[in-house]
């Protein structure tokens, strides 16, 4: 293991000394996780998870990373973590698109049983017929699940989101799970400008005698917390536990919301706030929807302002209310066919009839900031 | 929204987490009291007077504490034990987790799944959680206030509980200390 300094997440955040990287959003993965003090990770191949999780096994080779393996399948990825997590050591993996599908029993699960798991989803198509594609889909589904989610529009956002994530889900009042989202090859694969901190600091490790549960030890094995399972019981005490127990993980996205704001600064991020017409975005529709303002500006319009929305569980419904207050009519472009965004946004304002629908793209399509133009000046249907 | 208040039940078949309704748990020197931010000092001497007037107090201790050996643990035992001579408390445990079937004993233990169980039987009016894992604590507590008139006090180690009615964060064994140093001078100046 190369001797690193263990820092705190403020410092490594806001006062370590950065040096700019001009990388991919996989590699930019390797450099967070490179400082952030992982005791395990494991992996299994997906397009286009699988450079990412293979730059961590690399880390691991390199002695970044104490232990390292690849699973059988997601499923079991997932049911391994929860178990390195439950032995209270600091995991990560990553996965994507189906890989996060025939997961998805460990997610909810992950977030009942406390786990402060911190995972990356390179968002992809699932649907037959098969595709390898950007498209966000899955988010839509993990929204109910109890694991907290950040959107990342960049890699930038993905480095800082990462590093971030260990030290907020790690809080005693917290310790649930949150995932990370880019998308798919749009992100991944490709090139940008990143800061990245000094290669010699690390995060300090994670101390599992602050969590809400115990972890399992040789003085709890998990034989005593899986003996007489409420679900075995069909009676008002067992319910009653188990309905309090449901209510603990999402109270503990709530409690999470004070050191979100405190590292990731807002939930949501504003341009041109006294706009009437306003782009209520998250990831990569956040660049086409800045990218398509610009057009408009050149244009002699600018009267369109932009809401990229950076926390999509637990949702930033009063700013969101509150930033969209005055709007006369709100644009929500979405890289998927559902559009999970617009649905989250007309159940949080008042007059969702100022929501126009779309524009959507999905199964790989790009999004053309000259689509979101012409939605906005010619109210054309776009995928809806 | 309405102000949610966290005061003693019993409040509802499925009372609502505090924490949805804008309870948010105090910074480091601070404590809550029935939903309210107050500093240490005064959430110590509300607890106080609330531990004295109580016809039936009693402590709650769990794993954290019951199961510990360190010099540290040994000493947060002593101090529990001093209060509750001094309040004249019972003192019920909390030894593990697990659901107690076919039926707990709610004489000689409490269970984080059913704790109304065991303060309906003990009549007790004034409940103190120490040394509880803070999930089990707020599992329990949620429940107390749905179906008993319990008033719950969390002395919790860690960032405090928004589910009691009075809770301070961050108790060291020289808030304990500060505590039993209260009730004794509370008592002194009734006397």
């Amino acid at each position: 293991m190369p001797e690193l300094k263990e820092v705190s997440t403020e410092y490594m955040l806001f006062e370590a000394k950065r040096e700019e990287q001009f990388i991919t959003g996989s590699e930019t993965i390797r450099e967070a996780i490179k400082r952030s003090n992982i005791d395990i990770a494991i992996s299994y191949p997906i397009t286009p998870q699988s450079e990412s999780m293979h730059l961590v096994g690399d880390l691991y080779a390199e002695g970044y990373v104490k232990e390292y393996f690849r699973g059988e399948n997601e499923f079991a990825v997932m049911s391994e973590i929860a178990g390195a997590a439950s032995g209270g050591v600091r995991t990560f993996t990553a996965t994507c698109g189906p890989g996060t599908l025939r997961a998805f029993e460990n997610f909810p699960m992950w977030a009942g049983s406390r786990l402060p798991i911190v995972m990356t989803f390179m968002t992809r198509a699932i649907n037959a017929p098969l595709s390898i594609q950007p498209d966000t889909i899955e988010m839509s589904f993990l929204r109910d699940t109890g694991i907290m989610m950040f959107h990342a529009e960049a890699a930038q956002d993905l480095y800082d989101m990462i590093l971030m994530s260990f030290n907020i889900v790690e809080q005693t009042s917290v310790h649930i799970p949150i995932g990370i989202f880019i998308d798919g090859f749009f992100v991944t694969h490709t090139r940008q400008k990143v800061n990245i901190v000094s290669e010699d600091i690390k995060l300090k490790p994670y101390n599992p005698g602050m969590s809400p549960v115990p972890h399992i030890d040789m003085e709890t094995p998990p034989i005593r917390l899986m003996r007489d399972p409420f679900v075995m019981k069909s009676n008002y005490v067992s319910y009653a536990a188990h309905a309090s127990w449901q209510q603990e993980i999402w109270t503990s996205q709530q409690r999470a919301k004070k050191y979100i704001k405190k590292y990731l600064g807002n939930f949501i991020e504003q341009e041109n706030p006294d706009a009437p017409i306003q782009i209520v975005a998250s990831g990569t529709a956040v660049s086409q929807a800045r990218e398509a303002i610009n057009m408009l500006k050149e244009e002699g319009v600018d009267d369109v302002g932009l809401i990229k929305v950076k926390v999509i569980r637990p949702f930033p419904k009063e700013e969101i209310k509150a930033a969209l207050q005055n709007a006369q009519k709100i644009i929500i472009p979405e890289f998927n066919i559902v559009g999970w965004l617009a649905q989250d946004v007309a159940a949080t304002i008042p007059n969702n009839d100022r929501i126009y629908p779309g524009p959507r793209v999905y199964g790989g399509m790009t999004m053309p900031p000259e689509v979101i133009v012409r939605v906005i000046k010619e109210g054309t249907l776009v995928g809806v | 929204m309405v102000k949610y208040e966290v005061l003693p039940g019993p409040e509802s078949y499925l009372p609502p987490a505090a924490a949805m309704h804008g309870v948010v748990l105090p910074d480091p020197g601070e404590s809550l009291i029935e939903g309210v931010c107050v500093s240490e000092d005064v959430c110590i001497k509300h607890i106080a007077k609330k531990l004295l007037a109580a016809k039936n107090p009693t402590f709650f201790p769990g794993p954290l504490l019951l199961w510990k050996t360190t010099e540290y643990a040994l000493q947060r035992g002593k101090l529990v034990r001093e209060i509750a001579k001094e309040i004249n408390a019972k003192i019920i445990p909390m030894p593990d987790y697990r659901p107690k079937y076919p039926m707990i004993n709610p004489a000689v233990e409490i269970n984080p799944n059913h704790p109304n169980l065991t303060i309906w039987y003990n009549k007790i009016d004034v409940g103190i959680f120490i040394g509880v894992h803070c999930h089990q604590a707020n599992l329990a507590l949620k429940i107390i206030r749905g179906g008993t008139n319990c008033y719950t006090v969390a002395l919790c180690a860690e960032e405090g509980h928004e589910e009691a009615n009075a809770s301070l964060r961050d108790t060291s064994n020289n808030v304990l200390q500060k505590l039993l140093d209260t009730i004794k001078e509370i008592k002194k100046e009734g006397a």
